[in-house]
């Protein structure tokens, strides 16, 4: 079942444009999204948040129409976005105090509970916190009011490994119930490598794919070589190659077409999402 | 039960789980109607995709390995002793053979090699 369906969705943007976009987000995993910067994961995501109005297409949230249904749909999501909107002066409780009372569902417990999970000081001014910390009282805020789903918007930039670790095992906690769903997008994809369910890998405003990360680790490869293998017909193998004096590396879509070309003859590892990306992004003839 | 997942290994992460908890049940560590972590509690664990542990679960489920109930989790199932002898016994067979080679390889003749055998399995009873 999809907690998030998205059917042809269309945004102009002077010269960025999302293009016939449309993905489901299924409900009791972690869906990773993916692009370089400016491919318009976060223009997707204020779109599900109704923060950006699409030009067309539809966006449904627990098989309910948005924008039609937003007050209710917002009650179940719990939304990080990408920077924190605080007043800086204020404490992490008076803070908490002007935020909750926006929900019917506010659940005091467990935020005294996250705060003490996360080692939040409720009498600390919000401008005195780390980045970490601060992304720690945002995730406190969106979990304290019975959500179904959680969104995130590059929850991980600029914070530190120990932390990203930390935050990934919150998030695998969230689902044991198998109820919560989850959807983040990053381009830091070492953290999705780790636990994400499904991908969804946006390029330039179009979906390159959505689908299970196993599958798409499993169909894609890695295949690095000496350059005299390459030729006019293995070359239209690639989804990209990266050309340098002592060999290529590409990365192909059909994993056992690449194996019965290149045989014993190269060497076939399997990619990470980044390669994925990568090579995506870049396409054909990459020279270094 | 250990599970230990390695990013250098060739085999695919469920495949590497598969096979660890298959080598738990052969050798007798895990023991019939012995509950499993369940699906997403082994995922966070481990850090990896559920989707992942649950392949991993459902190959082991069609050997026969291990049951699961709705609700209730993933049990060693106590269903394929029979199985479960043969593949210990295969084991056996294949250690047998690596020590009939190493034996001949040193030099030590087949009547030396049971003679050896017998002072080992009765030393084997007596520390019972």
């Amino acid at each position: 079942m999809n907690v998030i369906e998205i059917r042809n969705l269309h945004k102009q943007y002077g010269s960025f444009s999302l293009q016939d976009v449309s993905f489901g987000v299924k409900q009791g995993f972690i869906t990773g999204l993916i692009g370089p910067n400016g491919s318009g994961k976060s223009t997707l995501i204020k779109m599900i948040m109704n923060i950006v109005v699409p030009d067309s297409g539809e966006i449904a949230v627990f098989g309910q129409k948005m924008p039609d249904c937003e007050k209710e749909i917002k009650q179940r999501i719990a939304f990080v976005p990408d920077e924190s909107y605080y007043y800086e002066d204020l404490t992490i409780a008076e803070m908490k105090r002007i935020i909750a009372p926006f929900y019917k569902r506010w659940s005091e417990d467990v935020f005294q509970g996250y705060l003490e999970q996360f080692e939040l000081p409720a009498n600390k001014k919000i401008k005195d916190l780390s980045k970490g910390m601060k992304m720690k009282f945002s995730l406190a805020l969106a979990l304290s009011h019975e959500t179904d789903l959680l969104i995130m918007d590059e929850p991980t930039a600029g914070l530190d490994p120990v932390f990203r670790r930390e935050l990934l095992d919150i998030l695998a906690g969230l689902i044991l119930d198998e109820q919560k769903s989850i959807l983040f997008s990053t381009h830091i994809t070492t953290d999705l490598d780790r636990i994400a369910d499904y991908i969804t890998f946006l390029n330039r405003g179009q979906i390159v794919f959505s689908e299970a990360k196993d599958n798409v680790l499993e169909r894609y490869v890695l295949v690095k070589g000496n350059k005299e293998l390459l030729d006019r017909d293995t070359s239209q193998l690639f989804v990209g190659i990266r050309e340098t004096g002592v060999g290529f590396e590409g990365l192909a879509a059909n994993r056992s077409e690449a194996a019965s070309q290149f045989g014993a003859h190269a060497v076939l590892e399997t990619p990470s999402l980044e390669d994925i990306m990568f090579f995506t992004v870049k396409g054909g003839g990459i020279r270094a | 039960m250990n599970i230990l997942i390695s990013n250098a290994s060739a085999d695919p992460i469920y495949l590497q789980i598969k096979n660890q908890i298959k080598a738990s049940i052969l050798n007798g560590e895990l023991t019939p109607g012995q509950s499993l972590p369940s699906i997403r509690q082994l995922a966070k664990d481990l850090q990896i995709s559920v989707i992942t542990t649950k392949r991993a679960y459902e190959e082991l489920e069609k050997e026969g390995l291990i049951d699961s109930v709705v609700g209730k989790g993933s049990f060693v199932s106590g269903a394929n002793q029979a199985f479960i002898r043969e593949q210990r016994l295969r084991q056996w067979e294949e250690k047998l053979i690596e020590v009939t080679q190493e034996s001949k390889a040193l030099g030590i003749s087949l009547a030396e090699l049971i003679a050896h055998l017998r002072m080992l399995y009765q030393e084997e009873e007596e520390n019972r």
